[in-house]
């Protein structure tokens, strides 16, 4: 078989699938985990709905199908479920092994994490996926809106995954330049959850504060896609929307070779 | 062919005094002090060489490791290993040299050793008739038998570092650094290691530049020995010269430091070197 650079990154997501796939015990607790926490959000919804259902901007099925999706596609698009193995490898110096290899360091880095948080979800997603679709009516989790609406959010994931790595990628970068990357992990975790709709679902902000957050890169992580699973978006919304997901992706990708380049030249690994 | 001129890396390093007092003063204005970590490095290594290369801790050892590995960028000065100059030519450089940092692991953790050589085989492209050939060899070599069935996590330090050295080696390196390969190893796991370097040298033709605190791994492997301090050159000489002087560093009370010299053991006769030196 002949070498391609290809068959390097691939055997990267090999190793990466195979080793995360021995964790079962943490599959397991994280479907638990998932499960109650989406059953509760819901139960809360549901106490504000039954008080005015006309108040809120998604019928109360599409809402439970948001929370639902969120929940079981968790470790695939939540900001914060990223590999910490690259941010302590930069602070404990093992990363000189890694700056020793004839490989891209940015491309390797975003094929391990695809990699993790695939694994991830193909252990934990599709489990809360079936049994919320059991769940009678309103509660449950309904099929999408059309076709069209479900290729877009296939298409739309792929995307947001994307997004979410490169975020992610620019909190590993940092570690070049702070001593300790707590701070840092911290402010981003709980600030990207938030905005990208981690808390409470977008659409639920004021719309002065939704017309920001619809621009920032945290809503083109899980925001878009499901939106676009339960027919929230019109065409044109549907249209820009992934747009938007396609530039943020340009410009994190970009920004965050730049920057790796540029903290590579100045590293300095301390130490032995 | 490893030939470095006039080398010089300088850090700088925030520090304060000890005490709570200092400490809040920092918050406002920090101090930096300026660390020459290598000043003026010059040296040559022609292929198929073994050097030792030594010096206290803090001497700069590790950051010229990293220098020839492409790593860290010096500020001034030049270095060409084989015709590239590693820091602009990373990818092609670190294709043709094997590093191996005794303190720190490139094994996966939660793999088996196996896994991670067959990921290095894809990172170095290569080719499998090559990779099965050097896999069977290491083996034997390095006495590694069904380690590479084993998970890293379970492994001792000793199989570890044997496995770390493997996988330094899968893709036939010209070069081989070794920072450290024998710390904190046991006595039958050093003579191994020893061995192996040796015949690497012998059959392969290897280049290697070993830096070490154990001077026992100096005299069975080093047919030259460069010694730095405080980011100098203090020495580049063959290991015999390097006895003698260091021999003629010690102050015996007898005053008889020639004769009794063989007795001594080298680890002794390089502190006083050193203590001589001032460094």
């Amino acid at each position: 078989m002949p070498h391609t650079v290809l068959s390097r990154y691939i055997s990267f997501f090999r190793i990466r699938f195979t080793a995360s796939l021995q964790y079962r015990a943490a599959a397991i607790a994280g479907i638990l985990t998932q499960f109650a926490w989406g059953g509760l959000m819901i139960l809360l919804f549901r106490a504000f709905y039954e008080s005015d259902p006309s108040a809120f901007p998604l019928p109360f099925e599409s809402l439970t199908t948001y929370i639902w999706l969120q929940q079981s596609l968790l470790t695939l698009l939540v900001p914060w479920a990223y590999n910490t193995d690259i941010m302590d490898s930069i602070q404990n110096g093992t990363v000189a092994y890694e700056l020793c290899r004839p490989t891209d360091l940015y491309t390797m880095w975003f094929v391990k994490n695809v990699a993790d948080r695939v694994a991830k979800v193909c252990l934990r997603g599709l489990p809360i996926l079936i049994v919320a679709a059991l769940l009678p009516a309103p509660y449950g989790f309904s099929p999408p809106a059309g076709g069209i609406n479900f290729l877009l959010f296939v298409i739309s994931i792929a995307f947001g995954h994307i997004v979410v790595v490169a975020l992610n990628m620019l909190v590993f970068i940092s570690a070049f330049y702070t001593t300790s990357t707590q701070g840092t992990r911290i402010l981003f975790n709980m600030l990207s959850d938030f905005l990208c709709g981690g808390v409470i679902p977008l659409p639920f902000f004021p719309p002065a504060v939704l017309a920001v957050l619809t621009f920032l890169p945290f809503s083109s992580i899980q925001n878009t896609p499901f939106l676009l699973y339960t027919g929230y978006y019109q065409t044109a919304s549907a249209i820009l929307n992934i747009c938007l997901q396609i530039i943020w992706i340009v410009v994190l990708v970009g920004g965050g070779r730049l920057w790796l380049g540029k903290a590579f030249r100045k590293v300095t690994i301390l130490g032995g | 062919m490893i030939c470095v001129e006039h080398i010089a890396k300088t850090f700088k390093v925030a520090r304060r005094e000890a005490g709570f007092g200092r400490a809040v003063k920092a918050l406002f204005r920090k101090e930096y002090t300026c660390i020459h970590a290598l000043d003026d490095l010059s040296f040559t290594i022609p292929d198929g060489e073994i050097v030792g290369y030594i010096g206290p801790n803090g001497a700069g050892k590790s950051s010229t490791i990293k220098i020839l590995s492409g790593i860290l960028v010096p500020d001034s000065g030049t270095c060409v290993i084989n015709g590239r100059v590693p820091w602009k030519e990373r990818k092609e450089h670190v294709q043709r040299i094997g590093v191996v940092f005794g303190q720190r692991s490139q094994l996966w953790w939660d793999v088996p050793v196996g896994d991670s050589f067959d990921l290095l085989k894809e990172i170095y492209l290569i080719d499998d008739v090559r990779y099965k050939k050097n896999v069977e060899d290491l083996t034997e070599l390095l006495d590694l038998g069904d380690l590479l069935q084993s998970p890293v996590r379970s492994l001792s330090l000793g199989q570890r570092m044997r496995c770390e050295i493997a996988a330094s080696l899968l893709h036939d390196p010209d070069i081989l650094f070794l920072d450290e390969p024998t710390i904190g190893l046991d006595a039958v796991s050093k003579l191994a290691v020893r061995s192996f370097i040796k015949t690497l040298n012998e059959q392969r033709h290897t280049t290697v530049l070993l830096t070490t605190h154990d001077m026992n791994d100096i005299e069975a492997l080093a047919q030259r020995i460069i010694l730095i301090g405080r980011g100098h050159i203090l020495m580049d000489t063959t290991l015999a010269d390097f006895i003698d002087r260091a021999a003629c560093s010690e102050v015996s009370p007898t005053g008889g430091a020639s004769g009794e010299k063989e007795d001594k053991r080298l680890e002794e006769l390089t502190a006083s070197l050193y203590t001589k030196l001032g460094i």
